[in-house]
């Protein structure tokens, strides 16, 4: 099908749904292309969920500029939109001497990038923050400001804001190629062709290679695979801080983190590789994380795990960000490179990237927004006041459907019911939790599958894990009942 | 919020909760309320169609619904309430529990005692640690059996099946009558943790091989599971490189253990058994928090439904002797896992019990022409033979009243001798 669009952002992770809900306050429609089943299908979705405040990136560099800005952005942005987000802090760790130097550099870098509050504090003061910290620590630099948010939440916060305000969102949509005419462009997928007069590039792992379609000065790409462990949450946890490691003769070291939602995040490697989308984990990866994190914290136990993914971090071999209006294509503008500090400067980089559309187009601001806030508080967190309440109001609440993280039933239909609302079991587990707890949807799967069936319409066997082709089922008892094989053609 | 008050409130209708609400209105209290998180009381039996329930308890073959009707039919015959879709959120040591139910909402329920009979949960990929992909098409073996036996899908057509516990061992059969092919049953341990008859009527009866010492160390597949690699372990369980077998498939059923789910008893401060991930209980079933019992799969996790029925009609009837205030005057004796056994319940016996009592624990590895001992101070109280134990079968061996006499410390052992 051809569809026309003034705008077209290609990809829905943090930086186009960020970009969308800009660009959704002004008089002109915007359309965004995501080739996953859902938002935040890439990088958003497995990276360390940390709002950094600026010391680690090279003064100058876009990644510094955006980054302290776009970190401070957050909180209100948070309050707003009910996404989860706590400014736990952070610690930089040295535990020998020749550390301290790192320590210490990285103050002075987070200095003249305009970071405010750093510290450096010693053994004592360190263990009196953090008791479970290896006792050899010799000083850390103490980074009040820093943060955690729950990274896909914030995604879904901001797409179904830029959605109720009349941003249409397109899954299933690969890009395979783009041309531009004299009206703009065309962009074509696997499906439909798109007319539009500017194209915003947010494609994460895949930007280098929708830039390079454009434009003759070519950009390069690695992909960087991180691999994570996650442990279950429980009411006293470790580290009540970010705790990372510096850079020393074992390389880049790992961080260990709590989450917003109270599990402790461990991780990530560093493997380039060549493929975009191998998010698969492996025993050498799970195991150089465990070698590397009981620097940070001995007592270590992966007992808690509930389980392990990877995220590929879109990293151009420039080094630093590509933001802006491309020079040599007018109307193409590109979010390219966004990897860490990625998250934290997203907002930021989605305020500037709308500014200079709006400046291009010549567009005017809608004269009314409407701003949507995700559901604020979850059943689990409730007080019994609150939950007595909520089930009076909605019995829907009286179903406990996930067991281990107390997600309703009513919790369920409402993420089904957002605006960019959940199709896929995944999808609802990202938005509810429903599944994230220690049992991994081993009692909750089928019933949120059930739920997913009767609000969209979608059939039972039609269901995905995450869209494509990870249904869930194969066939029914009936048909084979009726004699229909449930065996593979290869068999026959 | 609704406000009530039982006698004895029991969490869970699955078999431990239903025999044990059986049990404690038999021994004469009227006052008898069970709540349950499902549509329907019955617990894990309700999904278990298979045959092979109720050998020892009714001396007859029965399935799994079957099994657990005998118990709804005589709740019901008794007129105990047995309110089900209703969830406990939380419990606390004073005996009062908050739970919620569309009908009723929220409600805040005071009693004089509790038993958990929550049941257990599996273990999940995540816990393994297997490396791979994050496709659709992996499963714990119960997830699948609810799939197939109470809502008519198959989760899979070509299958590999990871840890040879029951429930796999069953689903590798359930499978295979249904179409799909079942490629193998894969155990990290030298032997099976599953019962023998499983061993033989699923997977020998069927042509399905059994790799022992061998495990997953891959998973392949972007969106629905397109193979494992299997490979075998050394003495210390790691994969040994070059010993790698690749199965296609499209489906992983994972069944590696079940972990009592004691979430709400940990909120009410109830002291839990690292060996066994349940409480830590007396001859009594009682907990360290007075009031509170725990039996069935939430206490540790059994073979035979049988046993767990006979374990919560004691605990019931404890239960039921808590409110009548019969109380026990003196300390306690601990009972400690010794050599070649694990997971001893109940931990603690009082000095002055005066029943029978049925030590239950699992052996480590398989001890063949063995003896189970109960030893104090180097002192054999009591010996039990037999030609076999495996960790698959809880064993049991049983004190006698008089033999508390012989025990001067403060602890005895269970232990494994080989003859």
């Amino acid at each position: 099908m051809d569809y026309k669009t003034d705008i077209l952002i290609i990809g829905s992770g943090i930086t186009g749904c960020a970009l969308a809900r800009e660009l959704s306050g002004y008089q002109a429609s915007v359309t965004v292309l995501e080739k996953g089943s859902d938002i935040a299908e890439g990088a958003t979705k497995a990276n360390s969920g940390i709002i950094h405040a600026g010391y680690d990136a090279m003064p100058g560099s876009l990644k510094a500029y955006y980054n302290v800005l776009g970190s401070s952005m957050y909180p209100s942005l948070c309050s707003q939109l009910n996404i989860p987000y706590r400014r736990c802090g952070a610690l930089v760790i040295a535990l020998d001497e020749n550390e301290i130097k790192s320590v210490e550099a990285l103050k002075k870098r987070g200095e003249s990038n305009g970071v405010e509050n750093l510290s450096l504090i010693g053994k004592d003061e360190i263990l009196a923050l953090e008791p479970n910290i290896n006792p050899q620590v010799v000083c850390a630099l103490n980074v009040p400001d820093s943060a955690i948010i729950s990274p896909y939440e914030a995604a879904y916060a901001f797409a179904d804001n830029a959605a109720v305000n009349n941003t249409t969102f397109l899954f299933d949509q690969t890009v395979e190629n783009v041309i531009k005419n004299s009206n703009g462009f065309t962009v074509q997928t696997n499906s439909d062709t798109f007319h539009c007069h500017v194209v915003i590039n947010c494609a994460g792992s895949f930007g280098a290679e929708i830039h390079n379609i454009l434009c003759e000065e070519k950009l390069e790409m690695t992909h960087r695979r991180g691999q994570y462990y996650l442990l279950d949450r429980s009411s006293e946890q470790p580290f009540s801080r970010t705790v990372f490691q510096c850079p020393s003769h074992m390389g880049k070291g790992v961080l260990l983190t709590p989450t917003v939602h109270g599990n402790m995040l461990i991780g990530p490697t560093a493997e380039d590789i060549s493929d975009p989308c191998d998010t698969a984990t492996t025993a050498e990866g799970l195991s150089e994380i465990i070698r590397k994190a009981v620097r940070t914290w001995p007592a270590l136990s992966v007992r808690q795990n509930i389980t392990n993914f990877s995220g590929i971090r879109a990293h151009l071999n420039s080094g630093d960000f590509v933001v802006g209006q491309n020079k040599e294509v007018p109307g193409y503008f590109e979010a390219i490179g966004i990897e860490s500090p990625g998250l934290s400067s997203a907002p930021a980089i989605a305020r500037d990237l709308c500014r200079q559309v709006v400046d291009y187009m010549n567009l005017v601001r809608k004269e009314k927004t409407i701003v949507y806030q995700a559901p604020s508080c979850s059943f689990h967190d409730m007080s019994n006041e609150e939950r007595a309440s909520a089930v009076e109001s909605d019995p829907a609440h009286g179903n406990i459907i996930c067991r281990c993280e107390m997600v309703t039933e009513a919790e369920i239909r409402a993420a089904i019911h957002r605006p960019v609302g959940a199709r896929t079991v995944d999808g609802v587990k990202r938005r509810t939790r429903a599944g994230m707890g220690r049992c991994q949807g081993g009692f909750c799967m089928p019933r949120v599958a059930d739920i997913i069936a009767e609000e969209t319409g979608i059939p039972l066997q039609k269901i995905t894990k995450s869209g494509g082709s990870s249904f869930l089922l194969t066939g029914s008892i009936e048909s084979y009942l009726k004699g229909e094989s449930n065996h593979d053609q290869s068999e026959n | 919020m609704i406000n009530r008050k039982t006698d004895i409130l029991i969490i869970g209708a699955g078999p431990a909760g239903l025999a044990a609400a059986v049990a404690a209105r038999e021994s004469g209290v009227e006052s008898v309320l069970v709540i349950e998180r499902e549509k329907e009381p019955g617990g894990i039996l309700r999904q278990c169609i298979h045959n092979g329930f109720g050998l020892h308890r009714f001396k007859e073959e029965l399935t799994g619904p079957e099994y657990a009707q005998r118990d709804i039919d005589r709740a019901s015959d008794l007129n105990i309430p047995v309110e089900c879709s209703t969830t406990a959120l939380s419990l606390s040591a004073d005996r009062s529990v908050i739970c919620v139910s569309a009908e009723k909402g929220l409600q805040h329920i005071e009693a004089g005692a509790v038993i958990l009979a929550m049941g257990c949960r599996e273990r999940p990929r995540g816990a393994l640690c297997t490396p791979g992909t994050r496709c659709s098409g992996i499963y714990s073996a119960g997830t699948a059996q609810r799939f197939v036996n109470l809502e008519g899908f198959m989760p899979g057509k070509r299958v590999v099946i990871l840890g040879s516990g029951d429930i796999g061992l069953i689903m590798a059969r359930r499978m295979t009558l249904q179409g799909a092919s079942v490629l193998a049953c894969v155990e990290i341990m030298p032997y099976s943790s599953g019962l023998n008859r499983n061993i033989v009527q699923c997977l020998q009866d069927y042509n399905i091989p059994l790799y022992l010492n061998h495990t997953v160390t891959d998973i392949s597949g972007r969106e629905r599971l397109e193979g494992v690699t299997v490979s075998r372990v050394d003495q210390n369980r790691k994969p040994i490189p070059g010993t790698e077998i690749h199965f296609d498939c499209d489906t992983l059923l994972l069944s590696c253990g079940l972990i009592p789910e004691n979430e709400l008893s940990t909120g009410a401060g109830i002291l839990l058994s690292p060996s066994t991930s349940g409480a830590v209980v007396d001859e009594t079933f009682e907990t360290n928090i007075p009031g509170i019992f725990s039996c069935g799969n939430v206490l540790h996790v059994h073979d035979l439904v049988d046993h767990v029925s006979a374990e919560s009609q004691k605990a019931g009837a404890s239960a039921a002797a808590f409110i009548r205030n019969k109380k026990h005057t003196t300390s306690f004796i601990s009972v400690c896992d010794g050599d070649g056994v694990r997971g001893t319940v109940p931990q603690k016996i009082h000095r002055d019990a005066d029943q029978e009592i049925q030590l239950m624990f699992r052996p480590t590895q398989v001890f063949r022409n063995s003896s189970a001992v109960i030893e104090c101070d180097g002192q054999i109280l009591s010996r039990k033979k037999a030609m076999i134990f495996t960790p698959g079968e809880m064993a049991n061996i049983v004190l006698k009243p008089e033999m508390l006499n012989h025990v001067n410390g403060d602890s005895i052992t269970v232990r494994m001798e080989r003859n």
